[in-house]
């Protein structure tokens, strides 16, 4: 159903700054690719541009092999969904779900046939006569996302939807949101800044910051190979660990004192930035070869792990265990494996 | 916090007293013959002509040339309260409209001049509109009337307001639903706001019921004569030696405080609504 590409697509407003840098993203169909960054780093103008509510400043936007950057939002067979729902509140919910399609002169039996069928599909078949404001916020979204449903739309448009929920119904309408657009088989751009939105629903992440694409690649990609410290660091709770240390060039870095042997990296020499993911160490409660001193401050209790925090020849060091392993309350030395080592370069911030 | 003292209570009852007393006592004296009112002043009783009297002004005929009944002015009256209040919704939503959704040219400083018309208020500039008025023929008619006067810096402001609040993403929504301009105004905004526009409608009206010195300018013929200048006409007998049909007056006043008494009774809710809260 309709692939979409963006090809340099940039952002400048009037007044100079420069939202987006030229960013190539290339969506499959059916395909839910989520943009995800910190706030400010374009995202939601990289949206907006596609959806047509944002003028682009350079590059073409395509929808469907067909290139919509002079085209209405209307006219581009898109559909959103807003984080604060937008529903039109003097409305009825049949009639939210139906003004789309009124206004494109839809027969009024297909409407009715189509927003019964969304409603359907939605649970909300009971709710059809009431007002937006009778509703709860799960309710409310989900005639959002009702109201995008019955266009039959080539893409659907998600802007945070579910920062406006508490965290239980979030993690539900996560689940429900996924499971409804692989069944429409729909394809999909969704916005958010939440890290464990954007790994569990993508079928692929593009990670922003401030305006430049960090990295476009599947969650387990993403997480197991992040392409540079942003990335690293933002992806993942609690957040890749990066220590300094140095790298000779030939297989080993050294940090805090000792050599440690690495994976496959790329030629490169000198000051970098090791990252260790918090749970891929290995914690010992005695000296062992090639394991680095781990002196503990303290314990956060998760239930089935616990986080501890502590420090690494003073660099702060978090190590992520399950709740069953022994912890001693003094030193310990951690072992990681050479391929869960993660060196990038200390300047530019990218993987080596 | 809810608390209710004596105090409080006096100070109501006296607000109600030095609101509601005089609007009592002309009640009851236009009850009374002409010639008892003019020996004994204004009465609190009840005078017992209250039916002949009101049916004398509301039917017969007056003034000069005779052709203006009671129930004629208040047909004027309302034609133009409702007419202005109508006009001046109609204007001031469109202008704020165009200043809140439109990317023109200037558009906050067309506010401004719009705003800036506050300061100069109809009797200020009475002369030149006239002069307008007079200048487009429109002297003695109900367009001459209504028109000039629709033009409210104080609607477009309370509704530039109104769209100012209306969130961002309602436009866009509606966007890529595919309404245009002229249906997200008529389809989402009118109906949005409906309280806004009750509260206006409330307020212009009983600006526009109240004019005194524009209909009196602008009409001279006596069909065209509104309630409130038909107080005076009764009175101007005065003149002569003739005692003035006081009670006839009073009962003039009574009917031109009646309509506005009564839609701010009936509206007040909605009156409040419309300026305090907003179901967005």
């Amino acid at each position: 159903m309709g692939n979409v590409s963006l090809k340099s697509v940039a952002k400048i407003y009037p007044n100079g700054t420069q939202a987006v840098f030229p960013t190539n993203i290339d969506i499959q169909p059916g395909e839910l690719i989520v943009l995800v960054g910190p706030s400010g780093c374009g995202k939601s103008t990289l949206l907006r541009m596609v959806a047509g509510l944002e003028d682009i400043t350079e590059g073409t936007v395509e929808i469907a092999g067909r290139e919509v950057n002079e085209l209405e939002p209307a006219e581009r067979d898109i559909a959103m969904v807003f984080q604060n729902y937008a529903l039109y509140p003097h409305m009825t919910v049949f009639k939210n779900m139906a003004y789309g399609l009124k206004n494109r002169g839809t027969p009024k039996d297909e409407i009715e046939e189509k927003v019964r069928a969304a409603a359907e599909m939605l649970n909300l078949s009971e709710f059809l006569e009431r007002r937006p404001s009778q509703l709860s916020g799960g309710q409310r979204q989900r005639v959002a996302m009702g109201r995008a449903i019955v266009r039959n739309p080539k893409l659907f448009l998600f802007d945070e939807p579910l920062s406006n929920l508490d965290a239980k119904l979030r993690n539900q309408m996560r689940v429900e949101i996924r499971a409804l657009q692989r069944r429409i088989g729909v394809t999909a751009m969704y916005v958010t800044h939440d890290q464990v939105e954007a790994m569990t629903m993508a079928d692929r992440i593009v990670v922003l910051n401030g305006g430049r694409v960090e990295q476009i690649g599947t969650p387990s990609e993403i997480y197991h190979r992040p392409a540079s410290t942003f990335v690293a660091s933002f992806m993942g709770a609690p957040p890749m660990n990066l220590m300094p240390a140095d790298y000779n060039g030939n297989g080993t870095v050294q940090v805090a004192g000792m050599d440690l042997k690495v994976g496959a990296v790329g030629p490169y020499h000198g000051n970098v930035s090791l990252g260790v993911r918090p749970e891929d160490v290995e914690v010992h409660l005695e000296e062992t070869a090639e394991a680095l001193p781990f002196d503990l401050d303290i314990v956060e209790e998760l239930g089935a792990n616990r986080l501890l925090h502590g420090k690494i020849h003073a660099h702060p060091f978090v190590v992520n265990v399950h709740n069953t392993a022994t912890v001693s309350d003094s030193r310990m030395f951690l072992r990681i494996q050479p391929d869960n080592l993660h060196l990038f370069a200390l300047d530019s911030g990218r993987r080596i | 916090m809810k608390r209710t003292r004596l105090t409080d209570h006096l100070i109501l009852l006296l607000g109600v007293f030095i609101m509601m007393g005089p609007l009592v006592v002309t009640i009851t004296t236009s009850s009374y013959e002409p010639e008892y009112i003019h020996k004994h002043g204004l009465q609190l009783g009840w005078g017992g002509n209250f039916v002949d009297t009101y049916s004398a002004v509301l039917t017969e005929k007056g003034g000069f040339t005779q052709e203006i009944t009671g129930l004629l002015m208040t047909q004027n009256s309302l034609i133009l309260g409702i007419g202005f209040a109508i006009g001046k919704i109609v204007i001031s939503m469109l202008a704020a409209y165009a200043i809140v959704y439109f990317r023109f040219p200037f558009a906050t400083l067309s506010f401004w001049l719009i705003f800036v018309t506050l300061l100069l208020p109809l009797e200020v500039r009475i002369l030149p509109s006239y002069e307008v008025v007079q200048g487009l023929g429109m002297l003695n008619s109900y367009t001459g009337l209504i028109l000039p006067l629709i033009a409210s810096a104080t609607g477009t402001f309370f509704f530039r307001q109104f769209f100012r609040s209306v969130p961002e993403e309602m436009l866009e929504a509606a966007r890529i639903d595919g309404a245009g301009p002229v249906r997200f105004f008529f389809d989402i905004l009118v109906p949005l706001s409906k309280t806004m526009i009750a509260a206006i409608f409330i307020i212009m009206f009983v600006v526009g019921w109240n004019q005194y010195l524009w209909p009196t300018l602008m009409t001279t013929e006596e069909g065209y004569f509104t309630l409130v200048r038909g107080i005076r006409q009764v009175m101007a007998v005065y003149i002569g030696s003739n005692i003035p049909d006081y009670n006839e007056a009073m009962a003039m006043a009574v009917l031109a405080m009646l309509p506005p008494a009564l839609v701010i009774v009936i509206f007040q809710r909605m009156f409040i609504k419309g300026l305090v809260e907003s179901d967005k």
